[in-house]
């Protein structure tokens, strides 16, 4: 099991090789969270009420350099539903969200997001935030370039930025609350912030898919709080969400579905219905159950 | 005044000049992004694999300088795609071409009998010798990397910051990594006259660095990097004159000293200094 798992983090994200403690240490507050948090249930029924289909995977294999991270994976998320991957390092998290982004091809299976093929006609449509640690924070750019880089994609070749885009990269870092950064240099700003960056930078193109890879990773529970605040906000405008992340004690909070991977699907459902100690060691392996034995 | 004129009486001075002003500008800003995407080696690999196209070249009676520029175009497309489709990082398989490259080149040129001085003046440049159809050739090349930089300024940008969000957004990143690594080869070729093979990437990488210690923005970056790469080659071509040293030796360590110059007066450096001694100022209270 190690192999695969070292290799899928070598193409991710070299540097965040996994914390082999971490899932067995997080486990524990998950259960607790199984039940309550009305007002977001409301949320949840409003959503699945509205029709149409966002994401559509269907026996997907992929993987990098002829290895597959990704054996036979299918699911579907409705539109305006805030869905939730989780699994360990090295289970095919990433991979999943870059192969729904269009980002990596499909060695068998298909993907369409709002029915469509991904190709450059849906890119506009997706949002991306990539793992804080793909970039080189060091890199001499400030929030408002940084937020202002997702107009990109739609302006051409040889033009730049205008009134327009300008004005659109300014609400977008107002929305998330770091307009009093804008000037900052990227490298200044804590995690919690710098993922909200990256949001705004997504939330320029006025995206109705948002794929965030480990958007909570390495943040306290006070920001992980505020960032999931944002992305409901977005949710109740009809975006549809979709997170990896390896911390389970959020999961029942905020997801209205839940994914467990671990190469393959294990479950897939209402956090009340997954969050099963079975399916949870299925998807996280032994190191789990060694977790979930200290917290009893 | 006197001092500053006086070489100018010299045709050649006149073309260096020229020639270290057009190659200073063009090396400081392609290097922002080989500086910014932590790829300096290819600067080094690139001038290396260039031997062995100029050796061909001079082997078939060929023009060296496009023989030297279409061999380094495919080293870098090789580079490119090898260090792509693999498990092997970039910085490996440049170790692996460019090595292979000068090899052949070494190889090809024992088999010259003959003392081949032109072949000498690539190894370590000889930016005195250049002619008036050098000056067309460097000048043409030199604003052509330039004006793909204007045009692509943006994207590759993104590209270099983020490819995976650049590329989620529909830019196309691996094409931008190819036009990149060309820009690089011509870049090289172009200034191989100034610096030779051996120098070269110090006139890629060390106005870049020199501007990334002084500024957290990427325009003036660029522009630091710009006047940084333009002022060491004036300059040194002076002082090689004046001091009868080797030019392209001379305009190195002027851009050294620069970025030596700048780590001191480099504001990070000092807000990392300013929170040190905070810190420290705070402890003396505590107690």
């Amino acid at each position: 099991m190690s192999a695969p798992h070292d290799h899928d983090h070598t193409h991710i994200s070299p540097t965040a090789v996994a914390h082999p403690v971490g899932h067995a240490q997080l486990v524990a507050p998950a259960i607790p969270h199984l039940h309550g948090h009305e007002g977001h249930d409301r949320l949840r029924r409003a959503h699945t009420a509205a029709a149409g289909t966002a994401i559509s995977v269907a026996g997907v294999c992929a993987g990098y350099f002829g290895r597959d991270v990704l054996d036979e994976v299918s699911f579907q998320v409705a539109q305006g539903e805030f869905v939730g991957i989780i699994g360990p390092n090295g289970s095919g998290k990433s991979t999943l969200l870059k192969v729904i982004a269009g980002l990596l091809p499909v060695q068998c299976g298909s993907v369409h997001v709002f029915g469509e093929l991904p190709s450059p006609s849906v890119r506009h449509l997706i949002g991306y935030v990539p793992q804080s640690e793909s970039v080189n924070w060091s890199f001499p750019v400030t929030v408002t370039d940084v937020v202002m880089m997702g107009t990109y994609g739609s302006l051409g070749f040889g033009r730049r930025p205008g009134a327009l885009e300008r004005e659109a990269t300014e609400r977008a870092i107002d929305q998330v609350g770091m307009s009093a950064f804008a000037n900052a240099q990227i490298g200044q700003l804590s995690g919690g912030q710098q993922q909200r960056v990256f949001v705004a930078r997504a939330l320029v193109q006025h995206p109705k898919l948002m794929l965030l890879d480990e958007p909570i990773s390495g943040v306290d529970a006070t920001t992980q709080h505020a960032i999931f605040t944002l992305l409901e906000d977005l949710q109740r405008g009809g975006t549809t969400i979709v997170a990896t992340t390896h911390d389970l004690s959020c999961v029942a909070e905020w997801f209205d579905r839940v994914l467990c991977l671990n190469h393959s699907v294990v479950a897939y459902g209402p956090p009340e219905k997954v969050l099963t100690r079975e399916t949870l060691s299925a998807t996280f392996g032994s190191h789990l159950l060694l977790g979930a034995g200290h917290g009893d | 005044m006197e001092l500053l004129s006086a070489p100018l009486q010299n045709d050649f001075m006149i073309r260096a000049l020229i020639a270290a002003t057009l190659i200073g500008l063009t090396c400081s800003v392609v290097g922002v992004y080989v500086v910014l995407r932590n790829m300096s080696f290819i600067g080094d690999g690139l001038a290396h694999a260039s031997f062995a196209g100029i050796v061909i070249a001079y082997l078939f009676k060929f023009d060296l300088y496009l023989g030297g520029l279409i061999f380094t175009i495919l080293t870098a497309l090789g580079i490119g795609a090898v260090s792509k489709k693999s498990e092997v990082s970039l910085d490996t398989t440049i170790g692996v071409f460019f090595t292979a490259a000068f090899a052949l080149g070494i190889a090809l040129m024992s088999r010259v009998r003959t003392y081949v001085v032109d072949l000498q003046d690539f190894l370590f440049g000889n930016i005195l010798a250049i002619d008036r159809t050098d000056i067309i050739i460097i000048a043409v090349l030199a604003l052509a990397v330039l004006a793909v930089v204007m045009v692509l300024y943006k994207e590759l940008l993104y590209a270099s910051f983020d490819p995976v969000s650049a590329a989620a957004s529909g830019l196309p990143v691996d094409a931008l990594s190819y036009v990149l690594l060309v820009m690089l080869a011509v870049t090289i070729i172009v200034s191989l006259q100034a610096a030779g093979i051996i120098l070269v990437a110090a006139l890629l990488v060390t106005p870049a660095a020199c501007a990334y210690q002084l500024t957290n923005r990427f325009a003036p970056m660029m522009l630091i990097s710009a006047l940084v790469g333009i002022g060491s080659g004036i300059v040194g071509l002076y002082l090689s004159y004046y001091l009868n040293i080797a030019s392209g030796a001379t305009i190195v360590l002027v851009a050294t000293a620069c970025f030596f110059l700048a780590m001191a007066l480099s504001p990070k450096r000092r807000s990392l200094l300013s929170a040190l001694l905070e810190a420290r100022r705070t402890e003396v209270r505590a107690r």
